[in-house]
């Protein structure tokens, strides 16, 4: 089985701002705009290399994203940052109708999604953005899950014409995908296995290969599956990957409701009915805490996806 | 002037007939914005020839209070952005002409979609913006109703407006002291709107005959003249709800409200002059 390693651990949300300073470079269509959290955003260097480009809003989410739909009035393409609470839950109704029913070239970036924004607490830590936005028709989401695919993601969407929902974080963490390609809607078959397969995403996807070293050694082959697109779905992959293991785990920093999870579910149900796992929030708030402690708490790591692979075995 | 007068009446005809047809639609406010949306695309707003998405080298216009639809529609179709004929598919299945604007059906003239309220300010605002950025001096209109003021979107959007020196910008608000549950005193009073703009860094126009053409020339003409100098301009439009047909005059009941035929055809009669029904 293929192993990862990683040499440095670092936030997903820095690889949006390093992507970001990127299309600053390359992309002269290219706005943002902010809701008074730059620094949580990373977006100083944007900022810096193009203060002509940049709108500070103020705290007025509302304002933000009306004021992005009407940029791409005259071709630019706005890129929108605040935390992925006010990014959604706050704004539903001014994305979708500014946004999303009115095919605007809105990106919006949502850094300090579910549980791993830590010690602030469930009034900042959504667990239900993902759910949101996929329900919105035109939609594409995008739940990244390290520094490189975040940054490689952020160029990428700047490229695809339409509505973008981009989900990042706020730890550090491993750095292990390679740098560079990003292409939207496409699955990444991360180790290859024939017990089960994983399909995870975000924060998740990390866990996910260590729960793979894991139940290696437990005499379970488990193929493990980086979903960073959530809509559009890659369904292929999806069946490919069943039609040799037969069941699934799904692995997600969402609620249980909403989330892949369903979204994967569906896709069986229509295709080819497995047996299926949730490692995910089970429709809660979350709460104060450290990351870590959160992650344990609410039963999304490694050992909580080792554990489902158990009880989909059997053993 | 006076064929200014005669596409008033014609567009009057034009939004009575098309709420009657489907027996649903906002005829009062329609009507209340007649002569201004008439004189705006006729008098004011420097127009391309062609409709692009992007409106560039051109002045753009948006309806933030979108139930006003019917009026909307027969003031693009008599422009010639879409058919006139086309206004006889107003509200029914599969028409571009959706109960509410919208970009979704390709509809020419519209760029944004509208109706849930108190987004068309942030979204005119967003706009400007991109005009500024891309060096076209044409400027972004807009259209609110006074109700719709209530939402705190706009509040954010006047606030930026102003604090960003977003100053290629005429948001108009359509002052006509009613809504859906009646006199906006009553509902959720506005206050003094002209205090609260100005206090929030606008320029204030009050256009107070705001149902005659030559005020909403010499308005806007004034609007237009403070614009560029870094503030945001607001035009405080005072019309009658309703206005053209007696009996829908000065009351919020013909909100959202279609007309009988006998009504129908008593407000055709008080608007006789036609330049041909659809």
């Amino acid at each position: 089985m293929k192993k990862y390693t990683f040499t440095e651990k670092k936030d997903t949300r820095s690889g949006f701002g390093a992507g970001l300073a990127e299309l600053g470079r390359s992309n002269p269509n290219v706005v943002a705009l902010c809701a008074d959290l730059i620094g949580s955003l990373k977006m100083e260097k944007f900022i810096e290399e193009n203060p002509e480009r940049f709108f500070q809003v103020g705290i007025a989410e509302a304002n933000m994203i009306g004021i992005a739909a009407g940029l791409t009035i005259g071709g630019k393409i706005p890129f929108t940052g605040t935390f992925a609470n006010f990014s959604t839950g706050r704004v539903y109704d001014q994305i979708r109708q500014s946004v999303a029913y009115s095919d605007k070239n809105v990106k919006i970036c949502a850094s300090h999604a579910g549980l791993t924004l830590g010690e602030d607490g469930a009034t900042h830590q959504i667990l239900e953005d993902i759910g949101l936005m996929k329900m919105l028709p035109g939609m594409t989401v995008i739940n990244t899950c390290d520094y490189n695919q975040t940054k490689a993601a952020t160029i990428a969407i700047a490229e695809h014409h339409g509505p973008v929902y981009l989900r990042f974080g706020r730890p550090v963490v491993p750095v292990f995908m390679p740098e560079g390609e990003f292409e939207i809607g496409k699955a990444i078959v991360l180790t290859e296995g024939t017990d089960v397969t994983i399909l995870a995403t975000g924060h998740l996807v990390w866990e996910a290969l260590q729960a793979s070293e894991q139940l290696e050694a437990l005499g379970i082959s488990a193929e493990v599956i980086n979903i960073h697109t959530i809509k559009p779905l890659d369904e292929a992959a999806i069946l490919k990957s069943v039609a040799k293991t037969g069941c699934v785990i799904t692995a997600e920093e969402h609620n249980i409701l909403g989330g892949l999870g369903e979204s994967v579910a569906r896709v069986l149900v229509q295709n080819k009915p497995v047996p299926q796992e949730f490692v995910a929030v089970q429709d809660s708030f979350g709460e104060s805490g450290t990351p870590d402690q959160l992650m344990e708490k609410y039963g999304l790591n490694a050992a909580a996806i080792v554990k489902a692979a158990l009880k989909l075995k059997g053993k | 002037m006076k064929k200014l007068q005669e596409l008033v009446q014609q567009t009057r005809r034009d939004i009575v007939r098309m709420v009657h047809k489907v027996n649903s639609g906002h005829p009062g406010g329609s009507l209340g914005c007649t002569e201004f949306m008439v004189t705006l695309y006729n008098k004011i707003l420097d127009l391309n020839e062609q409709f692009t998405m992007d409106g560039k080298g051109e002045d753009l216009f948006f309806l933030s209070n979108g139930h006003i639809s019917p009026l909307y529609y027969s003031v693009l179709a008599r422009k010639g952005f879409f058919p006139v004929s086309e206004l006889n598919t107003f509200r029914l299945l599969n028409s571009r002409l959706q109960g509410h604007p919208t970009t979704h059906d390709g509809l020419p003239g519209v760029r944004i979609a509208s109706g849930s309220l108190g987004q068309g300010m942030s979204v005119a605002i967003g706009a400007a913006l991109s005009k500024k950025l891309n060096g076209d001096k044409h400027l972004v209109y807009s259209l609110h109703g006074d109700g719709e003021l209530q939402e705190g979107q706009n509040w954010e959007a006047m606030m930026f407006a102003a604090g960003k020196n977003v100053d290629n910008l005429i948001c108009t608000v359509d002052y006509n002291g009613q809504q859906i549950d009646g006199a906006t005193k009553d509902v959720m009073p506005l206050g003094n709107l002209k205090k609260k703009f100005k206090a929030f860094g606008w320029e204030v126009v009050s256009i107070k005959e705001g149902n005659d053409i030559e005020a909403i020339v010499k308005g806007m003409h004034k609007a237009k003249g403070k614009t560029g100098q870094g503030k945001p301009v607001c035009v405080l439009l005072h019309t009658v709800m309703g206005h053209g047909v007696d009996f829908m005059m000065h009351t919020h009941a013909w909100h959202g409200k279609a007309p009988n035929n006998e009504q129908l055809a008593k407000a055709l009669e008080q608007n006789p002059v036609t330049l041909g029904d659809y």
